[in-house]
């Protein structure tokens, strides 16, 4: 483990303002994520500047009806705020179906949304992986890669990379048209969350959007009238990242889809806002036969690799399923 | 003396569970030695074969902070005798990736680490050659396989019989590379005074270790190496052995003239001590309509490493469970580019019995015959290829019990056609089996009197506890076999400078050192009656005593436990997610001590079964030829949320051939059989026969 500097700051922008002028350093909130990566080499910031009480760990009421979710606040504690229980039930399903306890009390908001990918590949620095190590390679393209991207990798060139994005509650998030607010050397700026996390593209070292600096401050979620689900397929009943998950969200009229919103985990380098399958639902009947063919719809873009085609089925399924479930079709 | 309730079979509680508890009991990690402690860690080999052309510490010793450097230019030299892997840094050459190409010692573990970062290593490497496959041409047959058994066995016309078999199955299975992972990580703080070595160390036996120290360091003899190890962090079998670590904590201690740690990280044990080698298995069975079976083939292929040839035992479960007049079973061997494979908890029995059940499942429904009864109906009069009567072999009551337990009667045989909801629903069953056996122990017990209250006797034996609750069974064995309260008895084990003893491996510890223990105060209590009256004397009396090796009965009688699992699987129909909701496992294994941890040892048996039958498995990559899910988050094995209930039950069962104690060794057998029960039960709800171990999700879209 390489020595590196810690600084603390009095408020949001003073963090901020020493970030900047850090170009090798990190923010750092809960550290269930940095710190591993810190201890495995493959994080190696000269400093990192302390924001784990600077922002918010408070869920306040917004004004149109909305919430919103300090970027301090802890997992466990939105997972249990009766709002999100009651409202955003996608998203505590999301909260809840990660991590463990000791992490899920740990981690923060931000923190979550921000965590890095599990490939091995990644966290093995002795491997060729172009996410950590720009231009030495995608160890995972003919590795290990069943639990690895079916949908927007890019598979050759300088930027191949076939990672997920690990977070389950970014997916419910993205399905929840969540604004998130962040605060950098330029000042404060919105970004809704489906523009926050990006394919790998020519450069799979970058995960979001953000800018060097800038700081997540809140998430805004808008009001939600319809109800809502999250489910995750593993590996094992606990303690895994999902193989495939699925947040929607349903409201059906005179038995016609009147809105939907739908995302997907564990298939891409970001949470995967599934609009093609959207679009293809509403107005549509609400049948098994509507969601399964919204769905094909959807994975006809997929790419799977030699070892994780199997991603495709499930994911079929599981949208299917979680949309039935939705319809109170299906017990 | 006074007269004592007997207290084996028992309940007992740990008698170590409070100081762990309240982490007072020192691991390995945690003994003080009485001076600042230096930090090993280690540059591994990033290839699988190949030398080493360029070795640069320069950059590393340096460092402020860093204290040696050690590359094979420098190294202090073993001995050449040392086997395997254990000759560490005496060569350019790399026979496996992970192998231990230089060592950093330095003040903190937080400098030795970055240090290591520091060491410039370059190769000239081969590809790897990983694959196991059963048309390799390299493929060869051992001299013998592990535990000493034969090879192969050959018994009557297997091809001429299946010919003419009314019912065959053919079929290949496959496991998986597997890793130990006890909680607690391999760790060896050693110094030396003089050339007086003193290791405490995280093993399954302190004397197992000093052997190789005494060799690798040429010193006089086992009097000047102390291996210290009372609490150990769990075990499987990785522990069993020498493993580089040792050496290389030794080694270091030497360089820098003071006590140092090596702890592995997590990583670091996927590649430094050892793993469960994978296996292809061809399993032929024959019948008559009646489900008798006529032959049986088992054949395995398996891999080894460049350094050393582990041979696992994989089909030898095959020729004791089954009457068949035609049998043969076989072992060939890949020497692969890997990690010298090592034992892992009933190596050859776990993989085998998967093979073996899964295929008698696969017979009794071409069939059509329940497969509790298919079992039932092959049950052998006699060991089927030695020819010698049972020690005791109560696998059919096990059967019995664990169907009427479990609910079994009425079962409908046909796969694929019971829905819960969305849940697919099935039941399976698999036998288990695990030899009985026992080894040479030592042991010593004193006794002197006490001004105030009762004789107080000292129990020694290099026994050790990694987890099992051998603190508290040989405790009760030594109560009861002096006629005292376990208050009375002050239990020594887990040093190299108590009497021999043989590590905890091959569900031999309790079998050997509670057989030893019996003895040895058998011999004091008579000596306490015919020459001191009864009476202890005022300075005590001491009596060395133990047991030579295997049971007198060994070669006339075939020793073995057996039992029974029965489980419900459940699997998403849209999913391929697997549930085991609830299980049941009888077991008949003699003498049981304390009843507490013996259920812990079953439970933890089974899931550890049940973890291999859905979890767990070692990816290696072919490309770049390393373990690329080595570590907890991508190794996964079963969380407390797969494990549903677990009905634990075992048989009376008076064994009075397998040793004093009439205890067969319960450490295994739980595991044993589990995995096929779990598969045959997939079957049974899905329909689908999964052949391949672990049975993840991606394969119910096959």
């Amino acid at each position: 483990m390489r020595e590196f500097r810690y600084a603390a700051a009095t408020d949001p922008a003073a963090a901020v303002a020493l970030l900047a002028g850090e170009p090798s350093g990190a923010f750092l909130g809960g550290g269930t994520n940095l710190v591993d990566l810190m201890k495995l080499g493959v994080a190696t910031p000269d400093v990192l500047v302390d924001v784990r009480t600077l922002t918010s760990r408070e869920v306040t009421d917004a004004a149109d009806g909305g919430l919103r979710i300090g970027a301090g606040v802890p997992n466990a504690d939105l997972a249990a705020d009766r709002r999100v229980r009651e409202r955003y039930p996608v998203l505590a399903q999301a909260l809840l179906a990660a991590a463990s306890g000791q992490l899920r009390n740990r981690a923060t908001t931000a923190g979550n949304l921000l965590q890095r990918t599990r490939c091995g590949y990644f966290t093995d620095v002795t491997r060729p992986c172009n996410k950590r190590s720009p231009g030495s390679g995608c160890g995972a393209l003919r590795g290990l890669h069943r639990n690895h991207a079916v949908l927007g990798q890019t598979l050759d060139g300088p930027g191949t990379c076939v990672a997920t994005q690990p977070s389950d509650m970014a997916v419910a998030m993205v399905a929840l048209d969540a604004v998130v607010q962040v605060l950098g050397p330029d000042g404060a700026r919105s970004i809704p969350i489906g523009e926050l996390h990006r394919l790998p593209g020519d450069d799979a070292s970058r995960d979001t959007t953000l800018r060097h600096g800038e700081l997540v401050t809140a998430v805004d979620l808008p009001p939600m009238d319809m109800p809502s689900r999250y489910r995750k397929v593993r590996d094992r009943a606990s303690f895994a990242f999902a193989l495939v998950s699925v947040a929607a969200a349903l409201r059906v009229e005179d038995g016609v889809v009147a809105d939907v919103r739908l995302a997907l985990g564990g298939v891409a380098h970001k949470p995967w806002r599934a609009a093609v399958a959207e679009g293809a639902l509403r107005g549509r009947p609400a049948t098994e036969e509507s969601f399964a063919a919204a769905a094909d719809a959807e994975l006809a873009a997929a790419t799977p690799l030699p070892g994780n085609g199997y991603k495709v089925p499930l994911a079929r399924n599981v949208v299917v399923r979680t949309l039935l479930e939705l319809t109170g079709g299906l017990a | 003396m006074t007269t004592v309730d007997r207290v084996v079979g028992a309940g007992i509680d740990r008698i170590d569970g409070p100081a762990k508890v309240r982490g007072t009991a020192p691991y390995a990690y945690e003994h003080d030695p009485g001076e600042p402690i230096a930090h090993v860690a280690l540059v591994q080999s990033t290839v699988n074969r190949g030398r080493i052309t360029q070795l640069d510490p320069t950059r590393a010793e340096a460092m402020a902070g860093v204290l040696a450097v050690l590359t094979p230019a420098n190294a202090p030299r073993l001995s050449g005798d040392l086997a395997s892997d254990l000759p560490v840094l005496q060569s350019l050459d790399v026979h496996y990736q992970g192998q231990v190409v230089a060592v950093v010692v330095a003040e903190t573990s937080e400098v030795a680490k970055a240090a290591v970062g520091e060491v410039s290593v370059e190769y000239a490497a081969e590809p790897p050659d990983v694959r196991l496959a059963v048309d390799r041409p390299d493929l060869y047959a051992p001299e013998k396989i592990m535990a000493g058994y034969e090879t192969d066995s050959v018994i009557g016309d297997v091809d001429g019989a299946l010919a003419a078999a009314a019912v065959t199955v053919d079929a290949t299975y496959e496991t998986p590379t597997q890793h130990n992972n006890p909680i607690e990580m391999h760790t060896s703080m050693a110094r030396w005074d003089g050339d007086q070595l003193t290791m405490w160390d995280a093993n399954q036996g302190p004397h197992n270790i000093v052997n190789d120290l005494v060799a690798g360091f040429a010193l006089d003899g086992g009097h000047q190496v102390r291996i210290i190890s009372p609490y150990v962090g769990g075990a499987f079998g990785s522990k069993a052995f020498t493993h580089p670590n040792q050496m290389v904590a030794a080694m270091a201690a030497r360089v820098v003239g003071r006590t140092v740690v090596l702890e592995l990280t997590r990583q670091q044990m996927f590649s430094l001590v050892g793993h469960r080698t994978p296996t292809i298995q061809r399993v032929r069975l024959g019948a008559d309509p009646e489900g008798r079976l006529s032959a049986i083939s088992h054949e395995v292929v398996e891999h080894t490493s460049r350094v050393n040839e582990f041979a696992e035992q994989t089909a030898t479960p095959t020729r004791v469970l089954y009457a068949a007049p035609n049998r043969r079973t076989t072992h060939r061997l890949a020497r692969l580019d890997v990690p010298p494979p090592t034992i892992m908890r009933a190596p050859g029995e776990t993989p085998g019995m998967f093979a073996l059940e899964s295929a008698m499942d696969e017979l009794a429904h071409e069939l059509g015959i329940d497969p509790v009864e298919l079992r039932i109906r092959n049950e052998p009069t006699e060991d089927p290829e030695r020819h010698i009567p049972w020690s005791s072999r109560s696998l059919v009551q096990c059967l019995r019990t664990g169907a009427e337990r479990f609910g079994w009667a009425g079962r409908d045989l046909r796969p694929g056609v019971r829905t819960d909801g969305r849940w697919l629903v099935g039941t399976g069953v698999a036998a288990a089996t695990y030899p009985a056996r026992r080894r040479k122990a030592d042991c010593r017990i004193s006794v002197a009197g006490t001004p105030a209250g009762p004789a107080r006797y000292v129990v020694e034996i290099d026994g050790s506890d990694i987890g099992t609750g051998a603190w508290t069974a040989l405790t009760q064995i030594a109560a009861d076999a002096l006629g005292v309260g376990m208050g009375d008895v002050e239990l020594r084990i887990g040093d190299s400078r108590l009497p021999f003893a043989g590590g905890a491996g091959g569900s031999t510890g309790l079998a050997s050192w509670g057989s030893a223990i019996v003895l040895t105060a058998r011999e004091l209590r008579r000596r306490l009656e015919d020459e001191y009256g009864g009476q202890v004397p005022p300075d005590g009396v001491t009596v060395d005593g133990g047991v030579p090796g295997p049971s007198p009965h060994a070669q006339e009688r075939s020793m073995h436990s057996f039992g029974a699992h029965f489980v419900e699987v459940r699997v998403d129909a849209d999913t391929g997610e697997v549930r085991v909701p609830r299980a049941t496992s009888v077991y008949a294994a003699g003498t049981i001590v304390n009843a507490k941890t013996a259920r812990s040892q079953f439970l933890g048996g089974f899931c550890m079964g049940l973890s291999m039958a859905l979890h767990e498995e070692s990816v290696q990559d072919e490309v770049h030829g390393h373990y690329a899910n080595h570590d907890l988050a991508e190794y996964h094995v079963a969380t407390n949320a797969d494990i549903g209930e677990i009905d634990i039950a075992w048989l009376d069962e008076d064994d009075p051939y397998v040793n004093e104690l009439g205890l067969k060794g319960i450490g295994e057998i739980g595991i044993t059989g589990a995995a096929a029960a779990v598969a045959n039960g997939y079957w049974h709800a899905t329909c689908k026969r999964i052949r391949d171990l672990p049975i993840t999700p991606d394969k119910y879209f096959r």
